[in-house]
C-alpha cells in the first residue's frame, strides 16, 4: 500500500461548519442553472464592450470564480481574468459582480440571486485591458507614493523592534489589506478623477502612520494633505462596503484626516 | 481588418489623467474641510435662532413686514447676526458646490467655467447683502410717498 492511498482512505477531519441534512449528506451537492452575464472587451477585435451570456450548471458550493473557470475551460477559452490563489488572499480577482465590487473567489453563487443573470464586469475607474483585466498601474502608482515600507531613523537594532500589544492593535485593521483595488475602484471620486490617491493608498499609509516603530508618519501625512489626498474623501462608505477583508476603510481615512488636523491646527 | 497596435503589459505607460499634478501644496483643502464642519455647526444655531425669532416669538409670522425687518436691522445685534448668517451660508454653500464641481466635472474647461460662474455669483451676493445690511435706511431722506408709518414726517 503506497502512502498516497493511506492518505486517501484515512477519515477526513470533521467539518466545523454545520450543513443541513440535504447538503452533502450522501456526497451529493445540489446543482442549479445560472446565467452569467460577462462584460467582454477585446481591443484587438473591437473598441466596444459587449455583454455575453453563458448558461451554466453549477453546484451549491461553487463560487463566481468556479463559474468563470467553467466558462474558460469548457465554453470560451478566450475569456480573460486574473486569479492566483483563488482563496481570497492574493487580491487578483476583484471584479464588479451584480454591480458591487467583490472577490470572485469569495462570492458563492448561491448567495446571489440565481434567478436573474449574474453580471460580471471589470472594476471601474481603471483602464480595461481585456475582459475582466484592468491596468493596475495607476493604482500601484498611488500606493508607491505613500511609501508603504518601514522608515526608521534610529540605529538598526540587533534584535526585533519591540512593540506593545496596544501599539500593534492601533493599526491592526489596516494591515489586512491585500491590494485588490476593490475599494479604490468603488470610489465615485476616483471614477471621475483618477488623480485621487484612493482608499487603498490611504489605508496603507494609515498602516505605517500609526505604527509606533515608524518615523516617517509626518512625511506620509504631508503627502496625503495634497489637493488629491484625504480631503477628497466624501465618506460615501463605498470602500468600506467593497472591502473583501472587512477593513473599516472610511474610518481609517477619517483617522488620517484627524492626524493631519491635530498636527497642523 | 487592420490590427491595432497594443502596448505590451506593464510597459509603464499610464494614461496622463492618472498622473498627479505637482505643486498646489498648502493647506487650502484642509482649511476648506474644517471650515465646512465649523460653519455648519454655527449655521445650525444662527438659522434656527433666525427662524424662531421671525416665526414663533410674539405675533409670529403675522408680524413680518417691512417695519419688522427695519426694526431688526436698527439693532447692531441683528445686523451682526444676519451678516454672519449671510457670510457663513454663502461661503459654506459655495465651498459645497465647488467640491461637487471638482468631483463631477470631467473636463478641465467645464470645471473652470462652472467655478468662475460660481465665484462671481458668490461675490456679487455677499457684497450686495453686506451693503444692504449696513446701509439699509427705512426712512430715506427726500422720499415723500410710500414711507412706512413709523417714519417721522420730514
Amino acid at each position: 500500500m503506497s502512502p498516497i492511498e493511506t492518505a486517501e482512505t484515512a477519515p477526513e477531519p470533521a467539518s466545523k461548519i454545520e450543513l443541513p441534512a440535504h447538503v452533502g449528506g450522501g456526497g451529493e451537492i445540489p446543482t442549479f442553472d445560472v446565467t452569467l452575464r460577462v462584460r467582454r472587451y477585446n481591443p484587438e477585435v473591437s473598441e466596444d464592450f459587449v455583454w455575453e451570456d453563458y448558461e451554466l450548471t453549477m453546484y451549491g458550493t461553487d463560487r463566481v470564480l468556479d463559474a468563470l473557470h467553467k466558462i474558460k475551460w469548457e465554453h470560451d477559452g478566450s475569456l480573460s481574468f486574473r486569479r492566483s490563489c483563488a482563496h481570497g488572499v492574493c487580491g487578483s480577482d476583484a471584479m464588479r459582480i451584480n454591480g458591487r465590487n467583490r472577490l470572485a473567489c469569495k462570492t458563492l453563487l448561491k448567495d446571489l440571486d440565481t434567478k436573474k443573470p449574474i453580471t460580471v464586469e471589470a472594476i471601474k475607474g481603471l483602464p480595461v485591458e481585456k475582459d475582466l483585466i484592468v491596468d493596475m498601474e495607476p493604482f500601484f502608482q498611488s500606493y508607491r507614493e505613500i511609501m508603504p515600507f518601514l522608515i526608521n531613523k534610529g540605529h538598526e537594532p540587533t534584535r526585533e523592534r519591540l512593540q506593545s500589544a496596544e501599539e500593534r492593535a492601533r493599526f491592526d485593521d489596516t494591515t489586512k489589506c491585500i491590494l485588490c483595488a476593490a475599494c479604490t475602484s468603488s470610489c465615485p471620486v476616483f471614477w471621475t478623477d483618477g488623480q485621487y490617491f484612493g482608499p487603498a493608498a490611504i489605508v496603507n499609509a494609515h498602516r505605517f502612520i500609526f505604527d509606533s516603530r515608524d518615523d516617517a508618519g509626518d512625511m506620509r501625512l504631508e503627502i496625503l494633505n495634497d489637493k488629491e489626498g484625504v480631503w477628497r474623501c466624501r465618506t460615501t462608505f463605498n470602500c468600506t462596503e467593497a472591502c473583501p477583508r472587512g477593513i473599516q476603510v472610511t474610518q481609517a481615512i477619517s483617522e488620517v484626516k484627524q492626524a493631519i488636523l491635530s498636527r497642523q491646527v | 481588418m487592420a490590427t491595432p497596435t497594443i502596448d505590451a503589459p506593464r510597459s509603464g505607460k499610464i494614461d496622463v489623467k492618472y498622473n498627479r499634478r505637482r505643486g498646489g501644496k498648502g493647506n487650502f483643502e484642509m482649511v476648506a474641510w474644517l471650515f465646512m464642519r465649523l460653519s455648519g455647526v454655527v449655521l445650525v444655531v444662527l438659522i434656527f435662532g433666525h427662524l424662531f425669532v421671525n416665526l414663533m416669538v410674539g405675533d409670529g409670522i403675522h408680524a413680518i413686514d417691512f417695519g419688522f425687518v427695519a426694526g431688526k436691522w436698527a439693532s447692531p445685534f441683528w445686523q451682526i447676526w444676519d451678516l454672519l448668517m449671510l457670510w457663513l451660508a454663502m461661503l459654506h454653500g459655495t465651498n459645497g458646490v465647488r467640491t461637487i464641481i471638482n468631483d463631477y466635472a470631467e473636463r478641465n474647461a467645464t470645471r473652470m467655467t462652472l467655478k468662475t460662474v460660481l465665484y462671481i455669483a458668490t461675490v456679487v451676493i455677499i457684497v450686495l447683502g453686506t451693503l444692504v445690511i449696513f446701509t439699509f435706511d427705512p426712512c430715506p431722506a427726500g422720499a415723500v410717498t410710500d414711507l412706512p408709518s413709523f417714519c417721522t414726517a420730514k
